[in-house]
């Protein structure tokens, strides 16, 4: 836990002093970065979101045809998408693919003494190697939400119009009427929050990694775990603070 | 003589139980070859670490150029780092830039230098060591002896007052091994650069070392069990320096265990000696 709060203050220093004091931020690396962090998640996620967005329309359709209430799907959609699922789907995806690389990545670095060259040559690790990858992640992973978002969106669309035969018009005007401001908002606060939390452990994990390949996978593995139940437990208390603020 | 460049006192050093270092103390002048040999898991490697100031003492004092580093803030240690260039056992090449790149990255960060400056560096230092042409190749593309020797050639981009190195022949072939020494020895002698190399190739420690220390095993462990010049080395009535240099199989560090021992380990099966 030390660790974690040392490498968080660390990351703040290079990321917003040290640039004042001459040594200035990566920005090729970090946009090598978010090439990889995010644009190349873009298949993944989308595919993710549109069955995501397309099995809510579903269920919403199947629970509330019931009650006559097709009407309100749209709004069903929207409102899960952007509150909760987009944010959460995205962060799991971004785990599996960047959080995991990250760790095993700078875990080799460790194993194989190239963190210690790094440092033996007077060049701070978490400004070369995790200042980059925590710039990326937080640019990337609410952009990605966004992009999510609009997908998931699109696959509750396909129901609503092939299966409930409502017209497009009709939907984006549900949508769009139903969301507020506050929904997009809190939703993207929250994917802020993963970002943070998915760079700064998985950097952390990879940094702290300690004998070997078996170690490089054990550390993987835990930073996997750990960076999705930080999320889900993150994602709980930010729910709840919505609630709070917002009544 | 002159000015001592590294200066080592009483270093203790140990994981958990186990004393890896245990009161070590020496001292390297400038322009001299230390060069510090023991046989395997004597703790040559950990001596180096410290003194390079990425591992911390349990006890002693380490200073290089007159200022203590073991209680020396990060800040201090990066900028006394500038003055010292480190060639890896096994290179430890940053996988992820070319051999070009590797070479360029200490001139690139720490200093400001016109990229085509970088560029002549990077060539002189590599036809140094025998690498000119492989710029554009990844670590991972070249063999092991070459990844060291562009390790050799990054620790001394930015020509350095002191060089450390871990093993730089280990695993070359003689003629390259030869060059090596050469450029060891054009370093220190011409340039009067200051050298320390871990090593237990004997040709390459003789033709090279100005100074040496040699650490015990055994009873011995993380002790210098011998010290001096190259020619008191040779000279040494200590019968464990005898063997290794003249690399014996027996003598008073046993290659096997006794009988009795062996016996008594076996049955004493998982629990670690």
């Amino acid at each position: 836990m030390r660790d974690y709060f040392a490498l968080n203050a660390s990351i703040l220093y290079w990321t917003f002093l040290a640039p004042f004091r001459g040594k200035a931020l990566r920005i090729a690396a970090t946009f090598h970065q978010m090439v990889r962090i995010g644009v190349q998640a873009v298949p993944m996620t989308a595919l993710t979101s549109l069955s995501i967005g397309v099995t809510l329309a579903m269920q919403g359709a199947h629970e509330l045809s019931r009650m006559g209430a097709t009407a309100f799907v749209p709004d069903l959609v929207g409102m899960s998408l952007l509150r909760e699922l987009g944010p959460l789907l995205v962060g799991v995806v971004v785990i599996g693919r960047s959080g995991s690389a990250i760790t095993a990545e700078i875990g080799t670095m460790k194993v194989s003494e190239e963190i210690e060259a790094l440092e033996v040559m007077a060049i701070n690790p978490v400004r070369f190697l995790v200042v980059p990858r925590f710039l990326a992640m937080m640019v990337m992973l609410p952009t990605l939400t966004v992009f999510g978002n609009y997908i998931g969106l699109a696959g509750g669309w396909a129901i609503c119009r092939f299966s409930l035969g409502m017209n497009t018009d009709a939907y984006i005007r549900r949508v769009v009427e139903s969301a507020h401001v506050m929904d997009l908002y809190s939703g993207m606060i929250k994917s802020i929050v993963f970002a943070w939390l998915i760079a700064t452990i998985s950097c952390l994990y990879g940094l702290t990694v300690r004998g070997g390949a078996e170690g490089v996978g054990r550390s993987t593995t835990n930073s996997v775990v750990v960076c999705i139940l930080s999320m889900l437990v993150a994602n709980a208390l930010l729910t709840a603070f919505f609630f709070v603020v917002e009544s | 003589m002159s000015e001592p460049v590294i200066e080592v006192r009483d270093l203790v050093r140990k994981f958990g139980n186990r004393t890896v270092l245990n009161g070590i103390s020496f001292t390297v002048e400038k322009g001299d070859t230390m060069i510090i040999m023991g046989g395997s898991g004597c703790g040559k490697s950990t001596l180096l670490r410290h003194i390079i100031g990425s591992m911390k003492p349990t006890s002693g004092s380490i200073r290089i150029f007159g200022e203590e580093i073991t209680t020396m803030p990060q800040r201090d240690l990066e900028r006394l780092r500038l003055r010292f260039g480190m060639n890896f056992q096994f290179g430890a090449l940053l996988q992820s830039l070319t051999v070009g790149e590797n070479v360029a990255l200490p001139l690139i960060e720490n200093s400001r230098v016109d990229p085509e400056i970088v560029d002549l560096v990077v060539k002189m230092k590599l036809e140094l060591v025998g690498l000119t042409g492989f710029e554009h190749l990844k670590p991972s593309e070249i063999s092991g002896g070459m990844r060291k020797r562009v390790g050799l050639a990054r620790a001394v981009a930015l020509d350095p007052e002191l060089l450390f190195s871990d093993e730089p022949t280990s695993g070359l072939d003689p003629i390259m091994t030869a060059v090596i020494d050469q450029l060891t020895l054009d370093l220190t002698r011409k340039l009067d650069m200051t050298a320390v190399v871990v090593t237990h190739d004997m040709v390459s420690a003789f033709r090279i070392g100005t100074k040496m220390i040699m650490l015990g095993t055994g009873p011995n462990q993380g002790k210098i069990i011998a010290a001096g010049t190259p020619d008191e080395i040779r000279n040494s009535d200590v019968p464990e320096v005898q063997q290794f240099i003249n690399g014996l199989p027996d003598g008073p560090t046993p290659l096997k265990l006794a009988r009795e021992d062996y016996i008594d380990r076996l049955l004493d099966s998982g629990e670690e000696p």
